[in-house]
């Protein structure tokens, strides 16, 4: 009679077995080692398509433009010309399509991200004209009186 | 016992084959790959954070929530923007609310009011994965669903990641976190889709002061190469031996 | 539309400045992980004390915790299926293991382990599931053939109890006990690896963290196989007492083996604590003479905000008390039982302060977050890293137990069930 002792084996053998062939079937084919080493790169191949395929948001200035060159041409020529159309406008996703119109944030707290006053020594933050805005017309929306893209205070409405 | 040279010899070389066996069994390495994996790529992203320039307005973080669909009413965010306040005591008062993303228009510091004349410094740091070049990170990952790609951005496979959370104990900058609506892990990656289409990282993009700046490394005639080359910059918490590719221009020693 | 689950706000507050993604992500379950764990090792290895270095005087507690060790085993898994974001994936550890991680080990650790200690309760009870498949040849009644058909099965089919076959059964326990001690050890200490390796905590990365988890989970796996076995021995007095009445001689044949195991068991308890505790000790020592950048927060961490976690309710209550309690002449059953459930308790303490101690000061070392234990699950987040996840792991052994003591009865330790 054959030695008893290997039958645990035997059984342990079926389960790596068992274990190969559901590795064969539930691995994705491109899984490998597709980076610098197996440490940073042994990962699925079609991930990276899968990132690269994600939906563009912000669309930047250069496509405003291409429909609203004069509201683009005034802000640029401004103090706020850094400042991103779709920082304020939102951002563009597919826009005429869908969105057909932008939600314009025209909140006091969109301002201050830059003008409410902190104490800042040696920050840049301390250049940009501040105001306290518990203090200053607390009540009133920035733009009653502020045009956005003509920051000017001479061109107060 | 006894035991000759011999048998020491042939028991080593047998375990070390034993040994091997399992490893080589899971590794998946075909010619190909191995040349692909050695290809040398002209391109390896690299960020650069000029904190001379930064406000504090925010607009980097919430555009990076918006581009990358991360849960504008989380409080976590692939990338932050932090205020420190030195005060004359010496102490610093750091924080980041909502990452940041709406900006700081508050001068309390967690409720805290700081009078304003024992302020010596006060400056904003922005923050965000420093895609390093040993990504501790990816080092840890059970199943290979992080990973490092050629041009140096670390990825997060979204359909194999288990959700351990051994990557974000792993990262010593506090980059990553669980996405709330994927609940897998989840980093900045400097907007990969947009910068392997040719555009800038939505954070770089949105900051008016030109504070975040995104580069190729192995261009020296790249204008963020040519800073990192010819000026003096640092990296954060260069002690963990991560190589971090995220550069900083006038970092405080303060700095986190 | 669902409330928005940010993973570890509903349990995290945070102190002073904390990166805005960090909170406590490791929480109850991965402080059960590796208590759970060092059970199994501790279990295993009070077995294999028996099979392999022959102290024959752990032999009626080593059946009894073998087959204990097979009933934590799957509660080493639960935790982490518990924790996983994604636990329906869990397979993928298996699928595609990336070795640098020392996660990726527990598949193949685990499932080793798993074979060995099946393999050797299948080598000492083969000889029971021949006479079971025997001696219900014939009787009548479907339940009765379905376990017979079940016994049938676990013989796989090696019917041969000659004694030169019991003999290779005994000669394969003992080499798979043998076996089974290292690979007990490294599925605990790599555990240990797991937190001593992330250079990102301060306080985990220590190349002592797998020896300090080893010593830990052979104090807390023999702890808890010896308060089981009292608890079991009590059990058969009662009955016994039931049966033949108090003042039967029977019982005092059971409570002086009983006293006898007891006794025996706790000195090898008393040598690996003394290990665990050195070994601790020599760590925090270090930690603080070399003060490096992080002994700051770590300081004010193990020193203010949890020191009544570590210095009263660890090493105080979990520790130094049943030390003495042990130690102290004229041992009592009652007063053993005292002393392992303070071990028990100080080894499950020791693990919190690791897994939440780690967590509780901010990668920035400029702030705290602090843990609240979820009690009532009001989502099934909270239910799995809550108190109720937390019992449901610990309770699950015991279940498993008895229903594997169906088959495989290990608690006869009358002299023809001795082999």
């Amino acid at each position: 009679m054959k030695n008893h002792v290997w039958r645990p084996l035997y059984v342990v053998l079926v389960v790596i077995a068992l274990l190969l062939v559901a590795r064969y079937f539930l691995v994705p084919s491109d899984f490998g080692v597709h980076g610098k080493n197996f440490t940073y790169g042994f990962h699925r191949a079609g991930n990276i398509m899968d990132w690269q395929a994600v939906s563009i948001k912000y669309q930047g200035r250069e496509s405003c433009n291409e429909c609203h060159p004069e509201n683009v041409a005034t802000n640029s020529s401004s103090k706020h010309g850094p400042i991103q159309c779709e920082n304020c406008h939102g951002p563009a996703l597919n826009h005429p399509e869908n969105p057909e119109k932008l939600t314009i944030d025209t909140s006091r707290d969109l301002c201050l991200r830059c003008h409410g006053a902190l104490p800042t020594p040696g920050s840049q933050r301390s250049r940009i004209k501040g105001i306290s805005p518990d203090t200053h017309n607390p009540e009133i929306p920035c733009i009653d009186c502020h045009n956005p893209h003509k920051p000017d205070l001479e061109e107060m409405q | 016992m006894k035991c000759s040279r011999r048998d020491l010899l042939t028991t080593v070389c047998k375990a070390a084959v034993a040994a091997a066996l399992p490893v080589a069994a899971f590794r998946f390495l075909s010619p190909a790959e191995v040349r692909a994996a050695v290809a040398d790529p002209a391109l390896r992203w690299g960020f650069l954070v000029d904190t001379e320039k930064c406000v504090g307005c925010g607009f980097c973080v919430k555009a990076c929530k918006l581009e990358n669909e991360i849960p504008y009413e989380a409080p976590v965010s692939r990338t932050w923007v932090e205020r420190y306040i030195v005060t004359r005591d010496g102490q610093t008062h750091i924080d980041s609310p909502m990452a940041g993303q709406n900006g700081f228009t508050d001068p309390k510091v967690r409720d805290e009011v700081i009078d304003p004349s024992e302020i010596t410094k006060a400056f904003f740091v922005p923050k965000l994965c420093n895609q390093c070049d040993n990504p501790a990170c990816v080092q840890v990952c059970p199943v290979g669903a992080t990973y490092q790609t050629k041009d140096g951005v670390v990825l997060v496979d979204r359909d194999w990641c288990i959700g351990c959370g051994y990557c974000i104990m792993a990262c010593p900058y506090g980059v990553r976190f669980f996405h709330p609506v994927h609940k897998v892990a989840e980093k900045c990656n400097f907007c990969y889709h947009r910068i392997s289409k040719g555009l800038k990282s939505a954070c770089v993009e949105a900051c008016p002061f030109g504070a975040r700046q995104i580069g190729n490394l192995k261009d020296p005639e790249d204008p963020v190469t040519r800073i990192i080359m010819t000026q003096r910059v640092a990296v954060l918490k260069d002690e963990y031996g991560t190589k971090p590719q995220v550069f900083y221009i006038g970092l405080d020693r303060n700095v986190r | 539309m669902d409330p928005l689950i940010i993973h570890g706000m509903e349990w995290t507050t945070k102190e002073l400045f904390v990166y805005p993604n960090e909170f406590i992500y490791w929480s109850i379950q991965i402080v059960m992980y590796p208590y759970m764990t060092g059970l199994v090792a501790g279990a295993f290895v009070l077995s294999s004390l028996y099979h392999v270095f022959g102290q024959k005087d752990l032999k009626d507690i080593a059946r009894f915790s073998l087959v204990f060790s097979l009933a934590l085993l799957p509660t080493a898994l639960m935790p982490l299926l518990f924790h996983l974001q994604q636990p329906l994936r869990g397979i993928n550890v298996m699928m595609t293991p990336h070795f640098t991680s020392a996660i990726s080990a527990f598949g193949i650790v685990f499932l080793t382990y798993g074979a060995i200690v099946l393999s050797e309760i299948w080598f000492v009870y083969r000889q029971y599931f021949v006479e079971q498949t025997v001696a219900l040849q014939g009787q009548p009644g479907t339940g009765v053939a379905a376990k017979r058909r079940l016994y049938h099965i676990l013989t796989l089919g090696a019917y041969d109890t000659s004694a030169a076959a019991v003999a290779q059964d005994k000669k394969a326990v003992k080499i798979l006990a043998g076996v089974g001690i290292p690979v007990a050890c490294f599925l605990h200490g790599y555990a240990g690896f797991i937190f001593g390796s992330v250079k990102a905590n301060a306080l985990w990365m220590s190349p002592l963290m797998p020896v300090i988890f080893i010593m830990s989970a052979v104090v807390s796996g023999i702890a808890l196989c010896m308060l089981t076995f009292i608890a079991i021995m009590e059990w058969k007095k009662f009955r016994t007492a039931l049966a033949k009445g108090s003042g039967d001689g029977s019982l005092h044949v059971i409570g002086g083996v009983e006293m006898d195991v007891i006794g025996k068991a706790s000195r090898y308890l008393i040598g690996f604590l003394v290990a665990a505790i050195s070994l601790e000790l020599l760590d925090l020592i270090f930690r603080g003479y070399t003060a490096m950048k992080s002994w700051d927060i770590l300081r004010s961490v193990l020193y203010h905000k949890d020191f009544v976690n570590i210095f009263v309710l660890q090493y105080g209550i979990g520790n130094l008390l049943p030390f003495i309690l042990l130690l102290l002449p004229r041992l009592t059953i009652r007063r053993t039982v005292v002393a392992l459930i303070f071990i028990l308790y100080g080894v499950f303490m020791m693990r919190w302060n690791v897994v939440i101690g780690g967590q509780a000061f901010s990668l920035s070392f400029a702030g705290f977050m602090h843990y609240h234990l979820p009690i009532l699950p009001h989502n099934m987040d909270t239910y799995k890293e809550g108190l109720l996840g937390a019992l449901t792991v610990a309770t699950t052994p015991f279940i498993l137990f008895w229903l594997i003591n169906k088959i495989v009865p290990s608690l006869k330790f009358s002299k023809e069930e001795a082999q």
